[in-house]
């Protein structure tokens, strides 16, 4: 198997983009991805994108973005698995490079959210569930969440507050990222007096409809090491598993399992254990996903994710930070994109590029991006060689 | 919804009709064609009791389409006597007196219709079980 180099990343501004269209973002970010890169070839197209039938009425995204790509002649392809879509279209880009089928694979993580309606886009994300035994009886995706968040409060007594500061943390951060939605600060109060939307989880424990996209170019080391344009990043380990759709169906509700087994696999081909990493991208759709994240993959012990929170050892300048780019709450969360953004976080880091946000001295990072309510999750490490 | 897909799911949904693994005994609701426990593919079939506790819960505040009108609802995951597990709204009770661990039973009810000449989807919800 080839070993795989980042060697270009282009992303959008996450927002509500009312003057772009699908097409027009995700060619966006293949085009700074491709400047970045400084390099104009690409052998095959790994599309990620959840639900563009819903949002936007257009399937067929390997063919209408291949042909705004101006790359008509070569493999094009669209993976979905909701909100993991774009990091399984990275999986999928590192299958291309490492199996030598493609010297260059670009993988574009898209959505187009704010074309339909606030109900319109709900019901496209209740999708994610089980449909016929989850959303026919009137759940939504912060309904799902709430349901673990309530266990988790009653199993390890997180509170109101630990789960508010996960969302202070992340908006902090975001703070610092010109391409985040909502690139500001808030308050504990700020969370804790917002909108109950599906009790325990109120507004701001919730990450937005957003629309963006965002790029990765991927080739193999021997060939990014005669490219002298960036600091040599390398994914070392991809990770993959899957858990029941329905909540119902899970032994445990304070754990996700896929992310447990999808982290502990991207480790094992990294050669590495979670202390040899020093930060991560990890999927923040609500809160109390961060904290379950967290406690999944072994970053922080069962049930002490909230108090760790709380005493900063996921902050930016923590022992372990996490989501530096503000995460899905503050950067935004265009589902198809976020996993392919995480990628960008991590690389803008390692090469030490992060501005007023980078953290210092990071050698080793990982990202993980899960869809549905852990039903599916894919995690990625990266390194800087 | 179309009639067909609805209907098809009238077993569960009326009844509560699950499946029992003919070899390793696993209930699974609703029924599959592969035990997740043991993968064997004979199966009979049992109804539930309707019966069991509640394991946790959410009021749903801001509703998909169709539940606008009944928000706010809570909706939970219901462990059966049987040992199952079914997700469905809980009903006929003061909300913001559940608590996890409260005895339910099912009931027949009306989830969602399509305005006035649509379908009306019927299905179970859970009810406090005071015993009656």
């Amino acid at each position: 198997m080839k070993e795989i180099a980042v060697i270009g990343i282009g992303i959008t501004k996450f927002g509500e983009l009312w003057e772009k269209s699908l097409r027009d973002i995700a060619v966006e970010s293949a085009i700074n991805c491709l400047e970045d890169a400084g390099i104009d070839r690409i052998d095959s197209i790994n599309i990620g994108c959840m639900s563009s039938g819903l949002f936007v009425g257009q399937e067929h995204l390997a063919s209408l973005i291949a042909d705004y790509l101006g790359r008509l002649d070569i493999p094009s392809s669209r993976i979905e698995s909701a909100c993991a879509s774009g990091s399984l279209a990275v999986r999928s880009a590192c299958m291309e490079i490492a199996t030598g089928v493609s010297d260059y694979a670009l993988a574009i993580g898209v959505e187009k959210m704010t074309d339909v309606s606030m109900g319109g886009a709900t019901y496209a994300l209740a999708t994610a569930a089980d449909q016929d035994y989850e959303a026919f009886h009137g759940i939504t995706f912060p309904g799902l969440y709430a349901m673990l968040a309530r266990a988790h409060m009653e199993r390890y007594g997180t509170t109101r507050e630990q789960l508010a500061q996960v969302s202070v943390k992340n908006h902090y951060n975001g703070s610092m990222n010109p391409n985040a939605q909502f690139p500001f600060k808030i308050t504990q109060d700020t969370v804790l007096n917002s909108t109950m939307i599906a009790d325990p989880l109120r507004l701001m424990d919730c990450s937005p409809v957003t629309d963006g996209a965002a790029a990765v170019l991927l080739t193999t080391v021997e060939q990014a090491k005669k490219l002298k344009k960036h600091p040599l990043v390398v994914i070392t380990g991809f990770g993959s598993a899957t858990d029941s759709i329905a909540l119902s169906h899970r032994k445990e509700l304070t754990e996700l399992q896929a992310v447990k087994t999808s982290a502990a696999k991207a480790l094992k081909m990294a050669g590495k254990t979670i202390d040899d990493i020093d930060f991560a991208e990890v999927h923040d759709c609500f809160t109390i996903a961060e904290i379950l994240v967290l406690e999944s993959m072994g970053i922080i012990g069962k049930g002490k994710g909230g108090p760790a929170t709380v005493d900063g050892y996921t902050a930016l300048d923590g022992k372990f930070p996490v989501n530096p780019s503000g995460g899905l709450k503050s950067k935004g969360h265009p589902v198809g994109a976020t996993g392919v953004a995480q990628i960008f976080e991590l690389v803008n880091q390692l090469r030490g590029n992060s501005e007023k946000r980078q953290i210092p001295g990071v050698k080793a990072g990982l990202a993980q991006n899960m869809g549905g309510s852990g039903g599916s999750s894919v995690c990625h490490i990266l390194e800087l060689k | 919804m179309n009639v067909p897909r609805h209907w098809r799911e009238t077993p569960e949904r009326y009844r509560m009709e699950a499946a029992k693994c003919r070899k390793c005994g696993k209930i699974s609701f609703p029924a599959r064609l592969i035990c997740p426990e043991c993968k064997n593919k004979v199966f009979d079939k049992i109804n539930l009791s309707g019966k069991g506790k509640l394991l946790t819960y959410t009021i749903i505040r801001t509703a998909p389409e169709g539940f606008v009108d009944i928000a706010p609802y809570a909706v939970g995951i219901v462990e059966m006597k049987e040992g199952v597990r079914v997700m469905g709204q809980i009903t006929d009770c003061d909300l913001l007196s559940l608590k996890t661990g409260d005895k339910l039973i099912s009931r027949f009810r009306r989830i969602n219709e399509e305005g006035k000449t649509g379908l009306i989807m019927y299905a179970y919800k859970f009810v406090p079980d005071v015993g009656i």
